[in-house]
């Protein structure tokens, strides 16, 4: 006998996370496969619902006025505008006082590491301080080892971008013996366990020498950036004692890989996962199905043998060319677990664009979706009633040039788990 | 506003030739000058396949150029041995390849001194076990692979020491000639002179020289117009498929009289393959096609069949500067002889005071040199020998001691190890420069001190740094790194300067790779588009687009973060759009 559920969840990123709670909170019982870590340890742990027009050069004040001008295949034109507002009901639900934005409709600048701002819908509680939309004198700290931050020349974009407030950056020795080469998490855990540190004097903690050796320049400044590495677990309490000791508020300018705040929202969607009951299996993929015009059950590759996984709704939340669930070879892009037709240009040079930033169209390569996410076949029909597919596995929409990566997530992700749970 | 300026020998290329002979000059004692429109390499030898060559692909059709390659060969490995991995190299033959051909290979090679032996498929594939099961067996000779980008600039740095001055991003843009005589160029500073500064205002300068050495290669027929003389190059472009990992480990030729996609060349942590040859009109302006890659891998994939499978991660395309001399009327261009010409405009067009160079390959470039070189140093009644043959390029001087001092640099081996091959003898000198010493490039194992020390040695340019270091050229192809090269140009370098070089770095990346967008890359490239666009923010960066922000429109945050009146804005995108 298969292993046999109500709603199985292939792919354990933001958006299969999402759905898989939304259809156990419908009342299915769920299980979530998946292959290796979501992309979120890359991701700036920003939710981006949408922050450019479209063809216009950004950012957009406000998302919700920038999707009549999305194409009709967007999955925000298919969807509607209720589903991203359903999304990101449930992650403001998920995340709590973790995150904030939800008192608006209106988007976030957020100062980002390569020296902008950009526009965001949901922001950590960590960022919230250094939003970029008021004016308050701004001290920004990098580290000497810390190469992906640069302050001072942060600060100085940041004022070409015009933000409305002063802006200066120091660069600092991070307090400790660390190699040279050393992850931004080592530093994370070193403000967590607020080890020992001995510099010249008598022994004290990291936290203290470090807002020691900011106190130094602070010089009048209201708020003070950190590259996102202001500890991991005991975060909160990390940049209260900054803030305290250097009477002034306390920020986290999101990075890139690896992403704390990414990795801290990881860890929330699993706990979350683990609160609403679901099964949870990781470190095998998918690799086919059984069924004819419904998924029967889904294969799983084991060590030496393929297991075949039953239930009444498949959601497929495999992610996109970054998290692997749409391929590509010098033939043509698919997507590989049910071959599931994915729109594109025959001829791989009109994949690009010769511009790194112009349109991409490989960017919009994904699933095509109706309204309860199923994905449609080339002549859009459904291709299987009992499948449907979320998040990045989606095409017709650009998450990088609009900033709508997580948005997309949420609304998918919450139509289909409603929908499969209401099916049972 | 026009400079003046005055130097003996003015030297107009910055590739492997012009690179070769301004050093000479300068070791020689002659005041010379060299002048590069982009940067040291920007033509054709930064776009080459990187073979050194044994001489054994000429061995059959061109024994002369056989000759020169193997003695040129020895040289190398002695004057350029941080520039040069000996890889060793085979000559394969598949069943379908012609065996009299093969025993011509072996002979030619004896004939021209090119130490070869016949290797067994046993023997062959326990070297390369990735070579396909039915090769029957190839000959062994003493190929290797060279960085060009290196050598370049060890040739420039060196010339400098000795007193000359090396100018880059300065275009010629007219030869001066008075009566018969050729007497200077003008030339267009992008920015500077000096060290190249973006975003530093352009200035024109008159270079008077008493002789000038056209060594532009494919470009050499442009500056002959502006001196008004015929150089008929016949530009011809090649492609070359960069493998994300080395599936061999010694260059692999076809063993095969002529043909596209005959040769892989392994290189640092990748695999190159080659090339093919097209006649092209203009060597700045040419397609680059998707057959040409496709036939890269598809060809190749017969001796190494792996490839069929592998992840490339970019495609780039060079153009050689082939030159026969009038009336040969050769049609294919794998026909026309890879020999190189001195033309002595005064003996051919009465032209005093100019000669220019052409054809030849990068593996004999030090030889093409000296020949020049002798050539003016006889015109200016010059009678120093030539020791480039004899003198290590600064990074060669010394070798065996490097080992010693890796350790010493706190860095883990494998990036010390890599450090130490690019940086060769400067290595103690360029890693003690930087304190903390991150790596700043994962894939290629640069650290901050390296990339210091190529800005220092290159100004502003991170293109110019790349080629240094190889920082961005691994399997990211800058995803991670290029803020990261751009963060090492500040402080010294102001905000607008570091970021119009970065998005030049971004641009000169994506224009490779997206010969490479398949597989594995593509998912690379989306992964990249979400770290510059989605994360960072740079395609709709208001510093960038040069859009006005209504700051005030946007979201300020719950707590309602009273701003203590420090510059008055006050803005509260708030609950407005609330429902
Ligand atoms: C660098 C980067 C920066 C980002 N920054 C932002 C940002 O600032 N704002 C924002 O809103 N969003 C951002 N995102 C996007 C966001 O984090 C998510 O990537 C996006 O919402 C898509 O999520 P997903 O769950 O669809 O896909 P993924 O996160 O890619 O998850 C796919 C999952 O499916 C699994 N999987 C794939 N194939 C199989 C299989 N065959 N069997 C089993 N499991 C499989 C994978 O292992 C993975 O766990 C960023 C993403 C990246 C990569
Ligand atoms: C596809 C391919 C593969 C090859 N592989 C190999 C190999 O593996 N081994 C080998 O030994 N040889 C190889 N070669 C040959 C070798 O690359 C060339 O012979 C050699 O690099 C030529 O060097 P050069 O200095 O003469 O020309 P270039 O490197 O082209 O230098 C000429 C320079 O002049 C500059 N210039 C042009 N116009 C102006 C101007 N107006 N003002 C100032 N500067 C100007 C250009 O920017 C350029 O940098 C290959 C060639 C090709 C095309």
């Amino acid at each position: 006998m298969a292993i046999s559920d109500d709603v199985l969840v292939i792919g354990g990123g933001l958006a299969g996370m999402t759905a898989a709670i939304a259809a156990a909170r419908g009342g299915a019982r769920v299980r979530l496969l998946s292959h290796k870590a979501s992309t979120l340890r890359n991701a700036s742990g920003l939710i981006d619902v949408l922050g450019t027009d479209p063809g216009g050069h950004g950012p957009l004040a406000d998302p919700f006025d920038g999707l009549d001008a999305l194409p009709q295949e967007h999955p925000y034109s298919v969807l509607g505008e209720q589903a991203i507002r359903e999304g990101l009901a449930l992650f403001d639900d998920l995340l709590g006082d973790r995150y904030l934005g939800a008192h608006t409709d209106r988007n976030a600048l957020v100062p980002t590491h390569g020296g902008t701002v950009k526009p965001t819908a949901r922001y950590p509680a960590a960022t919230a301080p250094g939003l970029a939309s008021f004016g308050t004198e701004t001290l920004l700290v990098g580290f000497e080892s810390v190469t992906d931050f640069d302050a001072p020349l942060a600060a100085a974009h940041l004022e070409t971008a015009g933000v409305p407030f002063e802006v200066r950056g120091v660069t600092l020795p991070f307090p400790g013996e660390f190699r040279a080469d050393a992850r931004v998490t080592r530093m994370a855990h070193a403000l967590d366990e607020d080890r020992e540190v001995r510099a010249d004097g008598p022994a004290t903690g990291t936290r203290a020498t470090l807002a020691d050796r900011v106190a130094d320049h602070l010089d009048g400044a209201e708020r003070v950036g950190f590259p996102a590495l202001l500890g991991d677990e005991h975060g909160e309490e990390v940049r209260e004692e900054l803030a305290d000791r250097l009477g002034a508020e306390v920020f986290e300018v999101p990075m890139g890989p690896p992403s704390l705040p990414g990795l801290r929202l990881e860890d929330a969607l699993e706990a979350a996962l683990h609160e609403e009951g679901v099964r949870v299996e990781s470190g095998n993929p998918v690799v086919g199905y059984e069924g004819d015009d419904r998924v029967e059950t889904v294969t799983v590759e084991r060590v030496h043998r393929e297991v075949p996984y039953g239930a009444e709704q498949v959601i497929l939340a495999t992610g996109g060319l970054v998290g692997k669930g749409i391929r590509s070879s010098r033939s043509g892009v698919r997507e590989p677990i049910f071959g599931c037709h994915v729109p594109q240009p025959e001829d791989r040079y009109d994949w690009f664009s010769d511009g790194v930033f112009d349109d991409q169209p490989y960017a919009r390569f994904g699933l095509r979706i109706d309204e309860g996410c199923r994905p449609l076949d080339d002549r859009e029909g459904v291709e299987f009633e009992n499948l449907r597919a979320v998040g990045a596995v989606c095409g017709g929409y650009d998450s990088a040039r609009e900033k709508s990566a997580s948005g997309v997530s949420l609304a998918t992700a919450t139509v289909a788990g409603r929908r499969a749970a209401e099916c049972l | 506003m026009v400079m003046a300026s005055k130097t003996t020998v003015l030297v107009i290329g910055g590739g492997s030739t012009g690179c070769g002979i301004v050093r000479d000059l300068a070791m020689r004692g002659i005041d010379a000058t060299l002048v590069e429109r982009g940067n040291l390499t920007h033509g054709t030898t930064g776009r080459m396949h990187g073979l050194l060559h044994s001489g054994g692909r000429y061995a059959v059709s061109d024994q002369a150029s056989a000759r020169e390659c193997i003695e040129e060969n020895r040289v190398l490995r002695e004057i350029a041995g941080h520039c040069v991995e000996m890889t060793g190299g085979y000559f394969v033959k598949r069943p379908e390849d012609d065996e009299a051909y093969f025993q011509e290979k072996l002979e030619g090679c004896h004939a021209c001194d090119i130490p070869a032996d016949v290797v067994s498929r046993k023997e062959l594939r326990t070297d390369e076990p990735y070579l396909a099961r039915d090769v029957e067996k190839a000959i062994r000779v003493p190929d290797g692979a060279i960085d060009p980008f290196r050598l370049c600039v060890a040739n420039a740095a060196d010339a400098e020491a000795n007193g000359a001055r090396i100018e880059t991003h300065a275009p010629v843009t007219d030869v001066l000639v008075e009566g018969d005589r050729v007497v200077g160029v003008e030339v267009e500073h992008d920015s500077g002179p000096g060290k190249r500064v973006h975003r530093t205002p352009g200035t024109t300068e008159e270079i008077r020289a008493e002789y000038v050495v056209n060594a532009t290669g494919a470009w050499a027929g442009r500056i002959g117009d502006m001196a008004g003389v015929d150089v008929e190059v016949r530009p011809s472009k090649g492609v070359m498929t960069i493998m994300n990992v080395r599936q061999v480990d010694s260059v692999i030729n076809r063993c095969r009289p002529k043909g596209d996609a005959d040769i892989i060349v392994p290189h640092e942590t990748t695999a190159i393959l080659g090339t093919t040859d097209e006649e092209v009109s203009d060597p700045d302006d040419y397609p680059e096609e998707r057959w040409e890659v496709d036939l890269m891998i598809d060809t190749l994939s017969e001796l190494v069949p792996i490839l069929q499978e592998a992840r490339t991660i970019r495609s780039f395309w060079g153009v050689r500067p082939l030159y026969e001399p009038p009336g040969t009327g050769t049609t294919d261009p794998t026909d026309i002889t890879r020999d190189f010409f001195l033309l002595d405009h005064q003996e051919r067009d009465d032209l005093e005071g100019f000669t220019s160079i052409v054809g030849g390959k990068f593996t004999t470039y030090r030889m093409m040199a000296e020949t020049i070189t002798d050539h003016v140093c006889e015109q200016l009644g010059v009678s120093e020998p030539c020791r480039t043959a004899e003198v290590a390029l600064p990074g060669s001087e010394d070798l065996g001691s490097l080992d010693d001092h890796m350790d010493s640099f706190g860095l883990r081996s494998p990036i010390a190890r890599r450090s130490g091959q690019r940086l060769g003898s400067r290595a103690a000198a360029v890693l003690s420069g930087s304190d903390p010493n991150p790596v700043v490039c994962d894939c290629e194992a640069v650290t901050r001190a390296e990339v210091r020390d190529a800005i220092d040695g290159s100004g502003s340019d991170l293109n110019a740094v790349r080629i240094r270091t190889r920082a961005s050229m691994g399997n990211c192809q800058g995803g991670f790194c290029c803020h990261r090269l751009a963060h090492e140009l500040s402080p010294r370098y102001e905000e607008d300067v570091v970021r119009e070089a970065w998005d030049e770095l971004v641009e000169e990346r994506w224009k490779g790779e997206r010969h490479a967008l398949w597989g594995e890359q593509l998912s690379q490239a989306a992964l990249n588009d979400a770290l510059w666009a989605t994360t960072m923010n740079m395609d709709t960066d208001p510093a960038r687009t040069g859009v006005d922000v209504d700051f005030a429109a946007f979201d300020a945050g719950e707590y309602g973060f009273e701003s203590e009146g420090s510059s008055g804005v006050a803005a509260d995108g708030g609950t407005r759009g609330d429902q």
